[in-house]
C-alpha cells in the first residue's frame, strides 16, 4: 500500500507576525518557515504504518513555492521515500489544494492520505475533508489514534471531538487528518539528512494535473486584531448589567 | 597608574624588534606538525606583548601535549570505543555557520576548485536556520569580503544601503550634544548581519559546502593522543528528568582532519579548547573582557527615516564608570537598529543592561526618531572587548579557532564582522595546506600576524584599556590614539579585573530604581523576548549548568542581590520563593537567547553555558 502524505510550508510556530502594511496578508519576507506541525504528526504516523509493515512506500507532497522542496527534503529526512512538488507562487485555498491532491491521488493511487488537520497559518480545518468529499473516500479527521487491519482493510481510528473521543471505522482507502495526540514527530538525524538528498522530488505544475485553479474567493483585507482594551471595574450590580447592556450590548 | 602598565621594552627587546623584519622572510617552512616531542622544549616564556612583530622563539612549536598533565578525560575518548554513534568524516569540520565559519567554507571550497582538488567541508549550526543566530549593528567594512568573493558587487546582495554620515551625540538625560566623531565609516554599509550571513551560506552550499542547521556540537573529540579529531551533536528527544523520549534521537560523530570553531563570542566548545590547551598561557594572552549588546529592530515613520545615517552615542543612560554606549543605524525599509553595548566589568550588581536600554529609548532625542513606529524584532549578545590583548592561540592540535570565538573585534570601530571573515579565509588556507601541502596550521597564526587584522588590532589595542580610569581620562586617551598616537606607543595597557571578578558586593553599592514600561517606546522583557522568537522544546534538561548548584542562593543573591536576575535580557534566572518562603533560583532555559552573558558575568563562575538541542534559540532574521 502507498500512503499519501501532505505537507505544507507554514510561518513557524514560535514567529512573531505581523500584518503587511498594504494590509494584502501577512509579512513572510525574512521570515522561518517550517513544516505545518500537524502535517508532521501526519507524516509521523505515515511512516510509523510504513514500519509496522502496513505500507510499502511514503510519498510526501507540497504545494507551493520552489522553497517548498526544502520542506519536503525535511520529509525525506525523517523517512518518506520520495517527495511531489507541485510548484505554484500562488496561494491556494483548500479547496484549489482538495483538487490538487485529488487528481495526485489518482495518479499515485494510495491507500491511505494523511494531512494535518489544519495548517497553523489559515486554520482552515478544510482541506483533508475536501479531498476526501472530491475522491468520494471515507474520513477520519482530528484523528488522536490510528489502528490498521490489513486483512479487513479497514482503519479504525479514534477523533477528538468536541465531546469527547469518538472512534470510527473506515474502508480503505480513506482520508485521515491528524490532531496533536496522535503521536511525537520524529528528529530528522544528520544521517538520514544526508541520505535524503538523493532521494527523488518530482516536480509538476496544476497544469499537469489537469486542475483549474480558478477560486470564488478573493482576499480583500488582513487586520491584525483589535488591541485589548483594558479591563474596567465596576462597583455594584447595577453598574455591571448597565454596561453589559449599553455598552457591551449583550444583555 | 603602572599597574596597567606593561614595563617598557629594555633596548635589548628592541634590537631584536628590528631583526625580525630580516628574519621573518628567511623562516624555514614550518615542519608538519607531528604530536611526537621531537622538536625540543621551548625556555619558559616572559611576557612579550611589548613588541611588535612577536618573536619567532614563541611559535615555532606548539607546546608538546605530553601524557604528564593530560589524561583522556571524561570528554575524552578514542575513535574507536564509542558504540552505537554513528560517525562522520570529513575533511574540514567548521563549527558555526557565521561570517567566519561561511568565509572559512568558501575560501576552502575556492582553493579546491583553484587547485582541482576534492575536499568536503561539513558547517554544523546549533541555529534552526543559517543566520537564525546572528545578531549585530551592524556597520559592514567590506574590506574582507573584497578579497573573498570580489564580485559581490556586481551581484544582488544584502548589502545595499552605503553610510552616508556618521553621527556622535554626548548625551546627558535631557541633550545630545554634537561632538565630533571618531568614526568614519566612508565606504562601509548599514546592514543586517543576519541577512549577510544567509547569503554568505548561499553562497558556501553553491561552492559544496554542507552546512546542517539545526545541530548543536556538544562534545569535543579526541583520539588517543589528544588530538582533536571532531566533535559529536547533541543527542535530541532527552526529557528534563534525563530519560529518553519517544523520539529520541542520538547525536553524532562529525570527524574532520582540521576542525575549525567558528562559535562566535564565548564559543562554549571553543572556551574549552583554549582551556585544555593552555591557549591564552601560550602566548602571554590577558583574559578576553566582554559587553553585552541589547539591540531592536524597529520599523520607523517614512518622514524619520535617513537611510545610511549612522549614530553613536556616549554618556546618558550609563554612568561615567561603566564603559558603553548606544548606536542607531537606519538601514532601507524604514528599518532602523537601535541598540545599547555595556561593558560586563560593570561595578553595581544592580545594573540591569536590559533597562537601562528601555532608558535610553526615552532620551527625547531617540524618542524622536522612534515615535509613530514598532518594534520588528528583539535580540541580545555579548561581543568581545579584549582586543589585541586578549587574543589567544588560535591553533591547537587537530584544528584552529577563528573569527569572535579567538576575538578579532576592533573595540573602538565596533567592528570585528570583518576581521572574522578574514581570521576565517586565513585558517581556512592553512586548513588547505595542511591537507594538501602537509605543512603546518602554525601558518594561520603566522598569515593572521602579518595581515591588516593584526596591524588593525594593534593600533586599536589602548582604546579600551584607557576606559579604566574612567569615561573622561578614556576619551582623552582615545582622541589622544585617534588624532595623534594612533598605536604607535611603546606599551600596551592592561585590562583591569575580569568581568566576573569586578562586580561588588550588593551592600557596598545602590540599588537602582527602573521606570516601568510605558508599552510603546519601552517594554517588558516577556513581550520583548516574544519579539527574538526564541524557543526551545520544553521538555529537554536545562541547557545552563550550575556547577555547584548551592551557590546562587549561598551566594548570588546575598552577596550579590542575584545580578544574573537583571543581566540576563531573556529573563532566564529567577528567584522565586519555595515552601518555606526561602529564595530559590529558577532557571527558565527556554526563554534563552544565546547572549553567553551568564556564562561570562556570574560572579563565582558558577554558571556554564551548554548548547541545548540543536535547532532551539532565537529566529533572528533582521538583526
Amino acid at each position: 500500500m502507498k500512503i499519501l502524505v501532505a505537507v505544507k510550508r507554514v510561518v513557524d510556530y514560535a514567529v512573531k507576525i505581523r500584518v503587511k502594511p498594504d494590509k494584502t496578508g501577512v509579512d513572510t519576507q525574512n521570515v522561518k518557515m517550517s513544516m505545518n506541525p500537524f502535517c508532521e504528526i501526519a507524516l509521523e504516523e505515515a511512516l510509523r504504518i510504513k514500519e509496522a509493515g502496513f505500507a510499502k512506500e511514503v510519498v510526501a507532497v507540497s504545494i507551493g513555492p520552489s522553497q517548498c522542496v526544502d520542506t519536503l527534503r525535511t520529509g525525506l529526512a525523517m523517512g518518506a521515500d520520495r517527495g511531489i512538488h507541485v510548484e505554484t507562487n500562488t496561494s491556494f485555498l483548500p479547496l484549489t489544494i482538495a483538487k490538487i491532491l485529488k487528481s495526485l491521488a489518482e495518479v499515485e493511487n494510495p491507500g491511505l492520505i494523511f494531512l494535518g488537520k489544519q495548517a497553523i497559518d489559515d486554520d482552515c480545518n478544510q482541506t483533508g475533508q475536501m479531498v476526501a468529499a472530491l475522491l468520494g473516500w471515507p474520513q477520519a479527521t482530528f484523528a488522536s489514534k490510528v489502528v490498521l487491519d490489513k486483512d479487513k482493510h479497514i482503519a479504525t481510528v479514534d477523533r477528538e471531538v468536541d465531546g469527547g473521543l469518538e472512534t470510527l471505522c473506515v474502508d480503505l482507502p480513506a482520508v485521515i487528518t491528524t490532531d496533536l495526540r496522535l503521536n511525537q514527530p520524529r528528529y530528522a538525524s544528520l544521517p538520514n539528512i544526508m541520505k535524503a538528498k538523493s532521494k527523488p522530488i518530482k516536480k509538476m505544475t496544476v497544469q499537469d494535473l489537469k486542475v483549474d485553479v480558478k477560486s470564488d474567493i478573493e482576499i480583500l483585507e488582513v487586520t491584525e486584531p483589535p488591541k485589548r482594551k483594558s479591563g474596567v471595574m465596576v462597583s455594584s450590580v447595577d453598574e455591571l448589567i448597565e454596561k453589559l447592556r449599553n455598552e457591551a450590548h449583550v444583555v | 597608574m603602572h599597574r596597567f602598565l606593561v614595563k617598557l621594552s629594555s633596548s635589548n627587546q628592541f634590537r631584536s624588534f628590528k631583526n625580525h623584519r630580516l628574519l621573518l622572510p628567511l623562516l624555514p617552512s614550518s615542519k608538519p606538525f607531528t604530536s611526537s616531542s621531537s622538536v625540543s622544549s621551548s625556555p619558559p616564556r616572559q611576557s612579550n606583548r611589548s613588541g611588535y612583530p612577536y618573536s619567532v622563539e614563541l611559535f615555532r612549536k606548539i607546546s608538546p601535549l605530553s601524557s604528564n598533565s593530560r589524561t583522556l578525560g571524561v570528554n575524552g575518548r578514542s575513535i574507536s570505543s564509542e558504540a552505537g554513534r554513528e560517525s562522520i568524516e570529513y575533511d574540514v569540520l567548521i563549527v558555526g555557520a557565521g561570517p567566519a565559519g561561511l568565509s572559512a567554507a568558501i575560501r576552502l571550497k575556492q582553493l579546491s576548485q583553484e587547485k582541482n582538488v576534492d575536499l568536503s567541508v561539513c558547517v554544523v549550526e546549533k541555529g534552526a536556520e543559517v543566520g537564525g543566530h546572528i545578531i549585530s549593528g551592524n556597520v559592514f567594512e567590506p574590506v574582507a569580503l573584497d578579497e573573498l568573493l570580489p564580485h559581490w558587487r556586481q551581484e544582488h546582495t544584502p548589502i545595499e544601503i552605503p553610510a552616508s554620515s556618521d553621527k556622535f551625540w554626548f548625551l546627558t538625560k535631557d541633550r545630545a550634544i554634537s561632538l565630533p566623531s571618531p568614526f568614519d565609516n566612508k565606504g562601509n554599509y548599514v546592514i543586517s548581519l543576519s541577512q549577510l550571513v544567509r547569503w554568505l551560506g548561499g553562497k558556501a552550499e553553491e561552492l559544496g559546502t554542507e552546512i546542517y542547521p539545526g545541530f548543536s556540537a556538544s562534545e569535543v573529540l579526541y583520539d588517543a593522543s589528544d588530538k582533536l579529531v571532531g566533535i559529536a551533536t547533541k543527542d535530541m528527544g532527552i526529557s528534563k528528568d534525563g530519560s529518553k523520549k519517544e523520539n529520541f534521537q542520538p547525536g553524532v560523530d562529525i570527524k574532520g582532519r582540521v576542525t575549525l570553531f567558528a562559535e562566535g563570542c564565548r564559543g562554549s566548545l571553543s572556551e574549552r579548547i583554549i582551556k585544555k590547551y593552555k591557549l591564552r598561557e601560550e602566548v602571554n594572552a590577558q583574559h578576553q573582557t566582554y559587553a553585552l549588546g541589547i539591540k531592536e529592530v524597529w520599523e520607523i515613520h517614512e518622514s524619520k527615516h535617513n537611510p545610511g545615517e549612522v549614530v553613536h552615542t556616549l554618556g546618558w543612560p550609563l554612568e561615567p564608570k561603566t564603559y558603553g554606549g548606544s548606536f542607531l543605524y537606519h538601514m532601507n525599509d524604514r528599518q532602523v537598529a537601535l541598540g545599547l553595548v555595556v561593558a560586563l566589568n560593570y561595578h553595581n550588581p544592580f545594573l540591569n543592561p536590559y533597562e537601562e536600554f528601555q532608558k535610553l529609548k526615552h532620551h527625547p532625542a531617540i524618542k524622536r526618531i522612534l515615535e509613530g513606529g514598532t518594534v520588528l524584532q528583539y535580540g541580545a549578545r555579548t561581543l568581545n572587548e579584549g582586543g589585541f590583548q586578549s587574543i589567544p592561540y588560535p591553533v591547537f592540535p587537530g584544528g584552529a579557532i577563528i573569527g569572535c570565538s579567538a576575538g578579532f573585534l576592533n573595540v573602538p570601530k565596533i567592528k570585528g564582522t570583518h576581521t572574522a571573515m578574514k581570521s576565517g579565509m586565513l585558517a581556512a588556507e592553512a586548513a588547505f595546506g595542511v591537507l594538501h601541502e602537509g605543512i603546518n596550521m602554525n601558518t594561520y597564526w603566522d598569515n593572521l600576524k602579518d595581515s591588516w587584522v593584526w596591524k588593525e588590532l594593534y593600533a586599536a589595542r589602548n582604546y579600551r584599556p584607557a576606559f579604566e580610569y574612567g569615561l573622561l581620562p578614556g576619551m582623552a586617551v582615545s582622541a589622544m590614539e585617534h588624532y595623534v598616537l594612533k598605536g604607535k606607543v611603546p606599551y600596551t595597557l592592561k585590562h583591569g579585573k575580569a568581568d566576573h571578578e569586578a562586580t561588588n558586593h550588593a551592600r557596598k553599592c545602590t540599588p537602582i530604581e527602573y521606570p516601568k514600561p510605558d508599552g510603546v517606546f519601552s517594554f517588558d522583557v516577556p513581550t520583548s523576548l516574544y519579539r527574538s522568537n526564541t524557543n526551545h522544546d520544553h521538555d529537554q534538561p536545562s541547557h545552563l549548568r550550575l556547577r555547584d548548584p548551592k551557590i546562587p542562593e549561598k551566594v548570588n543573591f546575598p552577596e550579590y542581590a542575584a545580578p544574573e536576575s537583571r543581566y540576563c535580557p531573556a529573563r532566564v534566572y529567577e528567584y522565586v520563593e519555595d515552601e518555606e518562603g526561602k529564595p530559590k533560583l529558577q532557571i527558565n532555559a527556554q526563554n534563552c537567547l544565546h547572549c553567553k552573558a551568564c556564562d561570562i558575568k556570574d560572579p563565582k563562575q558558577n554558571i556554564e553555558w551548554t548548547v541545548p538541542e540543536g535547532g532551539g534559540g532565537p529566529a533572528y532574521s533582521l538583526m
